[in-house]
């Protein structure tokens, strides 16, 4: 018995050493791997055994991809990538013709673009998993998705913005999605000197008003100086009805502004008293304004996106609007604007700093009750700092960018400059543990973080720099995440995973509440595209002039018509293609020889429209792309294509029937 | 699958559909509704076995329970033979141009209970319509015996 023991203790130490000269290894120039190395339950924790669910749904912004990336925490696991902004051939996303109108703008079709930060509807402040929100920032948009489906509901333009980077960040009854401009741009936008920045350039915070059944439209914006509006966040609990958005460039520059928009020694939070906004619409106290915007929609039943061009837009001048915005002093250039679930506190992350700011809504009210002003910039009432300040966290890290806050009264402050996640209690300012990240980071998250009630488990780093953390791939790497536990006093980090894009933000939800509203496909019968086949029987070739309607069906294993002659080089030829199945991931895919676009990958019970422009004379192939069936191999057809003039009768068929 | 005394359902709306569709890779006939007469009929049977159920109660003549209950239990054989004739054809009618071919293999599905048919496990169980036809067989003849003990 003994000498088992001895045994056994002398391989446990065995092991032990083992561990160490690997630990030292992989060390080589950095000693990130000890958090993963002293803890031997750490890969226990995000591991989700086969066929199970991770617990959390996390949406990150795809950033320079436009995208968005599901992961599930705690595995890390990709799930899918939601097209948004950017055109996804994969998926035929602005290929097809049925979602070219999403990308839509009054700068003509816009096919990429730089999505930040996503934001999940709320009811009573707490995420409901209805749809998730995320901007546009380089040519100012916002887009709904919709979380039964996982797809792009719409997009709608912000006129009179020059980036939409302080967006969406909703109130706490999703009433109202933000959008605050980045950029100071002319007002209307004209031709005029940029030296004429000061004079000319403005800003402006938009809000957009989000219905029951989702449909977005801008309720009013409100004009403001040209400073550049950098994030936001809404009030909730006791700040309900306010938003926050900090601002950069109070200096008003529009050249060498990492020089020119640092010398103040304070910025502003800029406080909207959005509920103070709705009187002054309703009593007729605001300015029509002509613009042009486009708002693009999904129709889910039609299966295809329609846009609409909107020419007016209702502007609130502070000038004209008293009680309507005040401004918060603010030091060193705050990034992140972040409130606490309880209301009180604005946490403002002054991103040159190593100081954080938190302004107390109770004393922000109180201020204003007193008229506590140290200045008025452009008719807004500037309160006086120390009226508003509600505690400073000290010498916690450089370069603060967000805070996020679990459920036990702590915050969690992003520091990029030190590449570290600072955690601290909420009313004493005290640094209570210090996290590295690898490396830079930039958001973090945290399921609820931003809500009226976090699920304070895991806060995933969203980190700028990736450097050696993977095997190298070449000069360009993935964005790393990296995800730790929370739920004890000390933070721990538990694993590296790569993601798409550039994230910034991101948001968490627990997946009971997405779960079991999603669809698994489309009712065929519900199916009310125009160009649809509702079976075999439907399926025809018809020409008009030189369009030519393939009406198309699909279902295991073989399409119809899979044979068409009659087809002429010059032709337009819109492959209507209906998904005929009716069960749960039987997607078909389409694809055809010299398309100039992409494919079709086509859902149960959806119909998509592939344009073909045949420039050859000759018999060319289509097949399906997704591997559906044991036979998928041999779904595949043939369309003919005769000269420009050819006597060819249009034809078409599926085995018997086939010409 | 659920089959109802007058249409083919499922768990889903497209249960019939897929099942066709798997079917048809070995050759079986695809299972339409409209071709099965017997979900037309076999309601005005049992609508009628109901009716005559309900005036026999009002006859109240012991013997008549006794040629009820009888009559139930041979229409009910009669109705699982129809139905495994049913099987039967669906399960050995195959198509002689099937894409996947199984030389001698049968897919007629179990009458009851639980059968492997290549990679698939066929179950099939009775749902509450048969369980209340027995109840009314054991009904007409627990009426007609206690009805004869009066006598």
């Amino acid at each position: 018995m003994k000498s088992t023991l001895n045994f056994l203790s002398r391989g446990l130490w065995a092991v032990v050493l083992v561990g160490l000269f690997l630990g030292a290894c992989n060390n080589q120039g950095s000693n990130n791997q000890k958090a993963g190395m002293l803890s031997s339950d750490v890969a226990s924790q995000v591991y989700v055994p086969p066929g199970q669910h991770d617990e959390f749904y996390a949406f990150m912004s795809g950033g320079f991809s436009g995208q968005i990336g599901v992961h599930g925490l705690p595995s890390g696991r990709l799930l899918r990538i939601i097209p948004v902004f950017s055109v996804d051939a994969e998926k035929g996303y602005g290929f097809n013709e049925e979602t070219k109108a999403l990308l839509n703008t009054s700068h003509g079709f816009v096919p990429w673009d730089d999505s930040h930060h996503p934001e999940l509807s709320q009811t009573n402040g707490e995420t409901d998993g209805r749809w998730i929100f995320i901007n546009g920032n380089n040519t100012p948009r916002l887009a709904r998705i919709d979380l039964t489906t996982f797809e792009t509901a719409e997009i709608i333009e912000i006129p009179n913005s020059g980036g939409n980077h302080s967006s969406p960040f909703t109130t706490e009854n999703t009433e109202y999605v933000v959008a605050g401009t980045r950029f100071g741009v002319p007002f209307p936008q004209q031709d005029v000197p940029i030296s004429s920045y000061a004079e000319n350039f403005k800003g402006t915070l938009t809000f957009v008003k989000v219905e029951e059944n989702g449909a977005m439209d801008i309720a009013f914006q409100v004009l403001l100086p040209a400073f550049d509006y950098d994030l936001a966040h809404s009030g909730k609990g006791k700040s309900h009805g306010w938003t926050f958005f900090t601002t950069y460039n109070t200096e008003e520059q529009s050249t060498l502004l990492e020089v020119k928009a640092s010398q103040n020694d304070k910025d502003y939070i800029a406080a909207v008293n959005w509920k103070k906004a709705e009187e002054y619409i309703a009593s007729g106290n605001f300015e029509e304004m002509e613009t042009q915007y486009m708002r693009n929609y999904y129709d889910e039943k039609k299966h295809m996106a329609f846009s609409e061009t909107k020419t007016k837009v209702k502007i609130l001048t502070p000038e004209n609007c008293p009680g309507l915005v005040y401004f918060l002093p603010t030091p060193k250039s705050p990034h992140g604007v972040d409130v606490d679930p309880t209301g009180e506190y604005i946490v403002g992350n002054g991103k040159l700093s190593s100081d954080l700011t938190v302004h107390s809504f109770t004393k922000m009210m109180t201020a204003i009750e007193n008229g506590s002003f140290e200045d008025e910039v452009a008719g807004v009432p500037v309160l006086k700092f120390d009226e508003v300040v509600g505690g400073v966290v000290k010498d916690a890290g450089l370069g603060p960018l967000h805070t996020e806050f679990d459920d036990k009264g702590n915050a969690y402050t992003s520091f990029f400059i030190t590449s570290e996640v600072v955690k601290w209690k909420v009313g004493t300012w005290e640094v209570l543990d210090k996290a590295s990240t690898f490396y830079s980071v930039g958001h973090i998250m945290i399921p609820g973080g931003d809500s009226k009630s976090p699920e304070g488990k895991y806060l995933v780093a969203l980190n700028k720099i990736t450097k050696d953390r993977y095997l190298p791939t070449g000069p360009e790497l993935c964005h790393s995440a990296q995800l730790y536990d929370i739920s004890g006093d000390k933070m721990k980090l538990l694993m590296d995973f790569p993601t798409q894009g550039e994230p910034h933000y991101a948001q968490g939800i627990s997946a009971g509440r997405v779960k079991p509203n999603v669809k698994k496909f489309y009712p065929l019968e519900e199916n009310e595209h125009p160009f649809r086949a509702m079976g075999e029987k439907d399926a025809r070739v018809e020409r008009e002039g030189n369009n030519v309607h393939v009406y198309m069906t699909t279902i295991r294993s073989h399409f119809a018509p899979d044979n068409i002659e009659g087809v002429k080089v010059g032709d337009n030829v819109y492959f209507h293609v209906t998904n005929l199945e009716q069960d749960w991931d039987v997607p078909h895919g389409f694809s055809v020889m010299g398309a100039n676009n992409a494919e079709l990958l086509i859902m149960p019970g959806q119909t998509e429209t592939l344009l073909w422009k045949p420039t050859k004379v000759g018999v060319y192939p289509f097949y399906c792309t997704d591997f559906c069936s044991a036979l998928h191999q041999e779904m595949q057809g043939y369309i003919r294509i005769s000269p420009a003039g050819a006597n060819v009768d249009l034809a078409w068929g599926l085995g018997e029937s086939a010409p | 699958m659920l089959i109802y005394l007058n249409k083919i359902g499922g768990t889903e709306p497209g249960t019939l559909q897929n099942v066709n569709i798997l079917n048809h890779y070995v050759g079986m006939k695809p299972i339409e509704p409209d071709s099965i007469p017997e979900l037309t009929y076999f309601p005005f049977i049992v609508i009628g076995l109901s009716v005559l159920g309900v005036i026999l109660a009002l006859v109240n003549k012991r013997n008549l329970f006794l040629a009820f209950g009888i009559l139930l239990i041979v229409l009910a054989g009669l109705g699982v033979y129809d139905f495994y004739l049913w099987e039967y054809d669906y399960g050995h009618n195959l198509d002689p141009h099937a894409p996947i071919k199984f030389p001698g293999a049968s897919f007629q599905p179990p009458l009851i209970g639980k059968k492997d048919i290549i990679n698939f496990t066929a179950i099939s169980l009775p749902a509450t319509g048969i369980y209340f036809y027995g109840a009314a067989i054991v009904a007409s003849f627990v009426s007609w015996w206690f009805s004869k003990k009066k006598a």
